[in-house]
C-alpha cells in the first residue's frame, strides 16, 4: 500500500519537476513581456532532440546538453527578437497566436533536421533501479528531480542576488519606472526568453530517456508547464515550480489510483477547479480595477 | 485591460452596405461552384464553409466581445459526436440528434460561461482551454461510445426521406447554412444586444453603469458561439461520414481561433476570409511537402506581427487610405 | 483654487446649516467606509444630496472623491455603512442594478466605446429602454429595429443638446479629448437617469470648453436631474454649485454652500497646504 503510493509519488515528483521547469519558464517570460509564450514546449523538445542525436553520432553527453541549451537559447532570443518585440502592443489573441505560430515553425524545422521518429537517448548512469522503501526508482529520476532543483535554485540565486536579476524583477513589476531608472527593458524580454529556453532544454535533456526524444514531445510538456504556471499564479516563479510538482503529483496519483486514461486530464480539472474557485490562482494576489 | 484596436463596425455603415455585402456573399456562393470543376476542390470548399460557420459565432465571442476561447472545438467535437453517437447508433433522425446537441452544448457552455467569464486575458484562456482539452480527452478514452482514437462512422443526413449525399448537395447545404450565420451575426450585431456586446469589450464599467449586465451577455454570446460550433459539428459529422477526436483538439481550437483573428477580429466578414484562406492555405502548401508546417508557422508569425487587425480591416485600412490621397 | 485662496479666512467657525428638506433627499450616506488593504479610503462619511440639487464634491488629490463615486455607483462594495438612494438600501448593489434604479456616472478616467461610433455609445447608454434579448437580435424583429431607430434619433439629439451634433456619425476614435468628455454625459444621460454623477468632467479642458460643460451641467440640473459633481475647477464648483461637500483623507471636512465652504477654515487651511 504504502510502497505503491511512494511509487506514485515518485514519479509524480519526476515528471512535476519538469512542469515545474516549464512554468517557471512560463513565468520568467510573462514577468518581462506578459507574453504567454506557447513555444515553450518546443524549447524542451530542441534540448532532448539535441541530446539525443548529438550523443547518438559520438558527442559527449555533457556537450550534448550544452550544445542543446545553446541553441535552445538562440532559438530563444530569436523568437523574442522577430517577433514578440515587434508586436508588443497586440492583443492578448494576437500574441498567443504568433507563439503558437513560432511553435509550429519550430516543430516543422525540427522534423526537417531530425526526422519524426522517436530518438532514444541512454539514461545517464545506467538503469539499475533504486529501492526505496519498497518503492522502485529509476536512477534517471534522480538526474531529473536533482538537475531541476539545481536550476531552480540557480534560477532563484539570479533573480535575488544578480544586478540583471534585480532588473528583470524591477521590469516585471513596473515596466515604465523600469525604463526611467535606465534598465533596458529589450534586453530584460531577450534574457527572459534565453533563460527560458535554457531551463525548458535542461529539463528535456534529462527527462528524454524516461519519455523518449521526439519532434512533438513538447507539447503536452508546454501546456502542463503553462497549467503549473497559471496554478501557481502568472509571474510568480515560486508559484510556478510548487504549481508543476501538484500536477505532477496529482496526475500521478490520478493515474495510479482512478484511470491511466485520464491522467492528461487531471492537470486540466485541477486548473479549471482552481480558476473558479480562486481565479487568480493558488499564490496569486487579486488586484482592483482602477477606474 | 488588452484594448483589442478600434475597427469599423457593421452598424456603423448605413443599411443598404449591409444588405449589399449579404448580397455580395449570396453571389459568390451561387457563382463559385462554376470555378470548382471537380469533387476535390468542392471538398475544399465545403470543408472552408464548416470552419467559416463556426468562426462567424467565434468572432461574436472573440471579436465583438473582447473575450477569448481556446476551447471552442470541444462544442465543435460534441456536435459532432452527438450526431455521431445518437443518429448511427441509436438511429435517431438527423435533424432530432442535430438539434439535441445544440441543446446540450447551449446548456454545457451556459453552466460553464458564468463562472468562467469572470476570468481575464490569459486565465480565461487556461481555462478555455482545459475544457477543449477534457471534451478531446474524454471523446479518445470513452471507446464504447466514441469509437477511441480511431473515431467513428457516421450515417448519412437525411430528412423527409432525402438523403443528403455528394459534395455538390452538400456544398449547397453548406452555402445556405454559412449565408444564414452571417445574417444572423450581422443582425446581432447591429441590436441592442450586439453594442452591449461591444461595450463589454470597449469598457465594461461603463457598459454596467448604463445598465447593461455584462455577465449576462457575455454569457450570451459564450452560449450562441458554442451552438453555431455545435451545429457546424453535427453537419460536418453527417458530410465526412468519419469523426475522430482530433476535430475537438487543443489544435482545432487554435486553429479556429487563428482563422478569426487572421481574416480580421470583429469583422464578420473577416471571420469568414480568415476561414477560407487558412483552409485553403495547407492544402495548397501541400507543395511544398517537408517545408508546409515551417511555411504555415511563418505566415501566421508574421500576418499577426505585421497586421495584428487581420487581413480584412487591414485591406480596407489601405482602400480607405488610398481614397482619402 | 484662486477664489478659495481669496476668500476672507473667519476667524470664528459659523455653524454649517443642516440639510434643507431632509424628506427630499434623493441619496443619503450613511457612515460608509472602504478600506484598501488596511488604508481607510473613505472614513465613517456621511451627508445627504437633496433632489434638483448640483452637489459638489470637494477635496484634495487622494481625499477619496473617485473612491467615493465607485462606492456610491456599485463599481466597488463599501467595508461598512449604507448607501440610500430614492428611499431604498442600494449598497452592495452591481452598477447595472443601479442603473435601472435611475443612478447613471461619467469616469475621471475616460471610458469611451471605442470600438464603436459616438452615436453607438450613446445608444448603449439607452440599453434599459430597449430589448435586450437575444431571440429579436437575431432575428431582427421589425419591432427591434423600429425602436431602434428611434433610439438613434434620440441619442443624435442628446449628443445635440451637449454640443457634439456634428459628431454622430464619427468614430469615437477618431474624437478629440474634450468631445469625448461631453460624449460620456450624453451617455450617461441616454440612461435618463434621476442622479448624475460626474466625475471631472472639466479635467484636461481649456478655459472656453469647461465653460461649455458648466453650461451642460446647469442645463442637465434645470431638466430635474439631480447632479453630484466632482471637479477641481474651483471656479466651476463655487459658480454651479447648491451644496459643496468637502472631504480630506476620506473623511467630511466641511459641508455647507459655497459661500459657508468657501469661508471654512478647515477647508483653507486643506487646500493651503496641498497647493505649496
Amino acid at each position: 500500500m504504502f510502497a505503491e503510493f511512494l511509487q506514485y509519488m515518485l514519479s509524480g515528483l519526476t515528471i512535476g519537476a519538469i512542469y515545474a521547469l516549464a512554468g517557471l519558464g512560463f513565468s520568467i517570460i510573462y514577468n518581462a513581456s506578459h507574453v504567454i509564450n506557447f513555444a515553450q514546449g518546443e524549447f524542451i523538445m530542441i534540448g532532448g532532440m539535441a541530446a539525443a542525436t548529438l550523443t547518438a553520432s559520438g558527442v559527449p553527453l555533457p556537450l550534448a546538453i550544452l550544445m542543446g541549451c545553446g541553441g535552445a537559447m538562440i532559438v530563444g532570443v530569436l523568437v523574442a527578437k522577430f517577433t514578440v518585440e515587434r508586436a508588443r502592443n497586440a492583443s492578448v489573441v494576437t500574441l498567443i497566436i504568433i507563439t503558437i505560430g513560432a511553435s509550429i515553425f519550430l516543430r516543422g524545422v525540427a522534423e526537417l533536421v531530425w526526422g519524426k521518429d522517436f530518438k532514444r537517448l541512454e539514461a545517464f548512469s545506467g538503469e539499475t533501479p533504486i529501492n526505496i522503501l519498497g518503492a522502485s526508482m529509476q536512477p534517471q529520476s534522480l538526474w531529473v528531480i536533482g538537475c531541476a532543483a539545481v536550476l531552480i535554485v540557480a534560477i532563484g540565486t539570479f533573480f535575488n542576488r544578480t544586478l540583471t536579476g534585480k532588473a528583470m524583477l524591477a521590469t516585471s513589476h513596473n515596466r515604465l519606472a523600469a525604463q526611467l531608472v535606465g534598465i533596458n527593458v529589450k534586453r530584460v524580454v531577450l534574457i527572459s526568453f534565453a533563460l527560458s529556453a535554457a531551463l525548458g532544454a535542461m529539463g528535456g535533456a534529462v527527462v528524454a530517456p524516461i519519455t523518449f526524444s521526439y519532434t512533438e514531445m513538447g507539447i503536452m510538456l508546454g501546456l502542463k508547464g503553462f497549467t503549473a504556471a497559471v496554478l501557481g499564479g502568472l509571474g510568480n516563479g515560486p508559484g510556478a515550480v510548487a504549481g508543476g510538482l501538484i500536477v505532477g503529483v496529482a496526475e500521478a496519483l490520478g493515474a495510479g489510483y482512478i484511470s491511466s486514461a485520464y491522467k492528461d486530464a487531471v492537470a486540466f480539472v485541477i486548473i479549471l477547479l482552481v480558476l473558479l474557485f480562486m481565479p487568480s490562482g493558488l499564490f496569486g494576489k487579486r488586484g482592483t480595477e482602477r477606474v | 485591460m488588452v484594448q483589442i484596436a478600434a475597427t469599423r463596425t457593421a452598424a456603423a455603415q448605413p443599411i443598404n452596405t449591409r444588405l449589399l455585402s449579404l448580397a455580395a456573399l449570396a453571389v459568390v456562393i451561387a457563382v463559385l461552384p462554376l470555378a470548382l470543376t471537380n469533387n476535390f476542390y468542392l471538398d475544399i470548399a465545403i470543408l472552408a464553409g464548416f470552419n467559416a460557420i463556426v468562426c462567424v459565432g467565434l468572432n461574436l465571442l472573440i471579436g465583438y466581445a473582447g473575450q477569448i476561447s481556446l476551447g471552442h472545438a470541444g462544442f465543435f467535437g460534441i456536435g459532432a459526436y452527438a450526431s455521431g453517437i445518437l443518429v448511427t447508433t441509436y438511429g435517431w433522425p438527423p435533424i432530432a440528434a442535430l438539434l439535441v446537441g445544440a441543446l446540450f452544448v447551449g446548456v454545457l457552455a451556459f453552466l460553464l460561461a458564468k463562472p468562467i467569464l469572470r476570468l481575464k486575458g490569459h486565465y480565461l484562456a487556461m481555462a478555455t482551454l482545459g475544457i477543449g482539452i477534457i471534451v478531446s480527452i474524454v471523446l479518445r478514452t470513452e471507446t464504447g461510445l466514441t469509437g477511441g482514437p480511431d473515431g467513428m462512422m457516421v450515417d448519412s443526413f437525411k430528412i423527409f426521406g432525402l438523403e443528403l449525399y455528394g459534395e455538390k448537395t452538400w456544398y449547397w447545404v453548406v452555402g445556405v447554412m454559412l449565408f444564414i450565420a452571417v445574417w444572423l451575426s450581422l443582425n446581432l450585431i447591429d441590436s441592442p444586444v450586439g453594442r452591449a456586446l461591444r461595450a463589454v469589450h470597449g469598457s465594461e464599467v461603463a457598459a454596467e453603469v448604463v445598465g447593461v449586465d455584462t455577465t449576462r451577455y457575455k454569457v450570451m454570446v459564450f452560449v450562441v458561439s458554442a451552438v453555431f460550433a455545435s451545429v457546424a459539428g453535427s453537419l460536418f459529422a453527417h458530410y465526412t461520414g468519419l469523426i475522430t477526436p482530433a476535430k475537438a483538439d487543443f489544435f482545432k481550437s487554435i486553429e479556429l481561433v487563428t482563422m478569426v483573428v487572421f481574416g480580421g477580429m470583429a469583422s464578420t466578414f473577416g471571420a469568414v476570409i480568415g476561414a477560407v484562406v487558412l483552409t485553403v492555405l495547407p492544402q495548397a502548401l501541400t507543395v511544398f511537402q517537408d517545408y508546409s508546417q515551417i511555411v504555415l508557422g511563418a505566415i501566421l508569425m508574421f500576418t499577426m506581427v505585421f497586421m495584428p487587425k487581420g487581413l480584412l480591416p487591414t485591406i480596407e485600412g489601405l482602400i480607405a487610405q488610398r481614397r482619402r490621397a | 483654487m484662486t477664489m478659495l485662496a481669496n476668500a476672507p479666512i473667519q476667524p470664528e467657525d459659523e455653524p454649517m446649516s443642516p440639510v434643507a428638506h431632509p424628506s427630499q433627499a434623493l441619496l443619503r450616506v450613511e457612515n460608509l467606509s472602504r478600506e484598501f488593504g488596511g488604508v481607510l479610503a473613505i472614513e465613517n462619511l456621511s451627508f445627504t444630496v437633496a433632489k434638483g440639487d448640483i452637489h459638489s464634491i470637494i477635496g484634495p488629490n487622494g481625499a477619496g472623491k473617485t473612491t467615493l463615486f465607485n462606492l456610491i455607483t456599485g463599481v466597488y462594495k463599501p467595508s461598512g455603512g449604507t448607501v440610500l438612494f430614492d428611499g431604498a438600501t442600494v449598497s452592495g448593489l452591481p452598477p447595472y442594478k443601479l442603473a435601472a434604479r435611475g443612478m447613471s456616472r461619467t469616469f475621471q478616467n475616460l471610458q469611451i466605446f471605442f470600438n464603436m461610433t459616438a452615436v453607438e455609445n450613446v445608444m448603449v447608454g439607452r440599453h434599459l429602454h430597449l430589448n435586450g434579448t437575444l431571440l429579436p437580435a437575431l432575428f431582427r424583429f421589425p419591432s427591434l429595429v423600429r425602436k431602434d431607430r428611434e433610439a438613434k434619433e434620440r441619442a443624435a439629439e442628446l449628443m445635440a443638446s451637449v454640443g457634439l451634433a456634428k459628431y454622430v456619425d464619427a468614430h469615437a476614435s477618431s474624437m478629440p479629448y474634450g468631445a469625448l468628455k461631453r460624449l460620456e454625459i450624453a451617455r450617461a444621460l441616454a440612461s435618463e437617469p434621476k442622479l448624475l454623477l460626474l466625475d471631472e468632467p472639466a479635467a484636461g479642458l481649456n478655459a472656453t470648453e469647461s465653460r461649455e460643460i458648466d453650461e451642460v451641467i446647469k442645463k442637465v440640473a434645470a431638466s430635474g436631474i439631480t447632479v453630484i459633481l466632482v471637479e477641481h475647477d474651483m471656479k466651476m464648483v463655487m459658480g454651479i454649485s447648491d451644496r459643496i461637500t468637502a472631504l480630506n483623507y476620506g473623511r467630511k471636512l466641511a459641508e455647507g454652500t459655497p459661500a459657508e465652504v468657501a469661508a471654512n477654515p478647515d477647508v483653507v487651511a486643506a487646500y493651503l497646504g496641498t497647493m505649496d
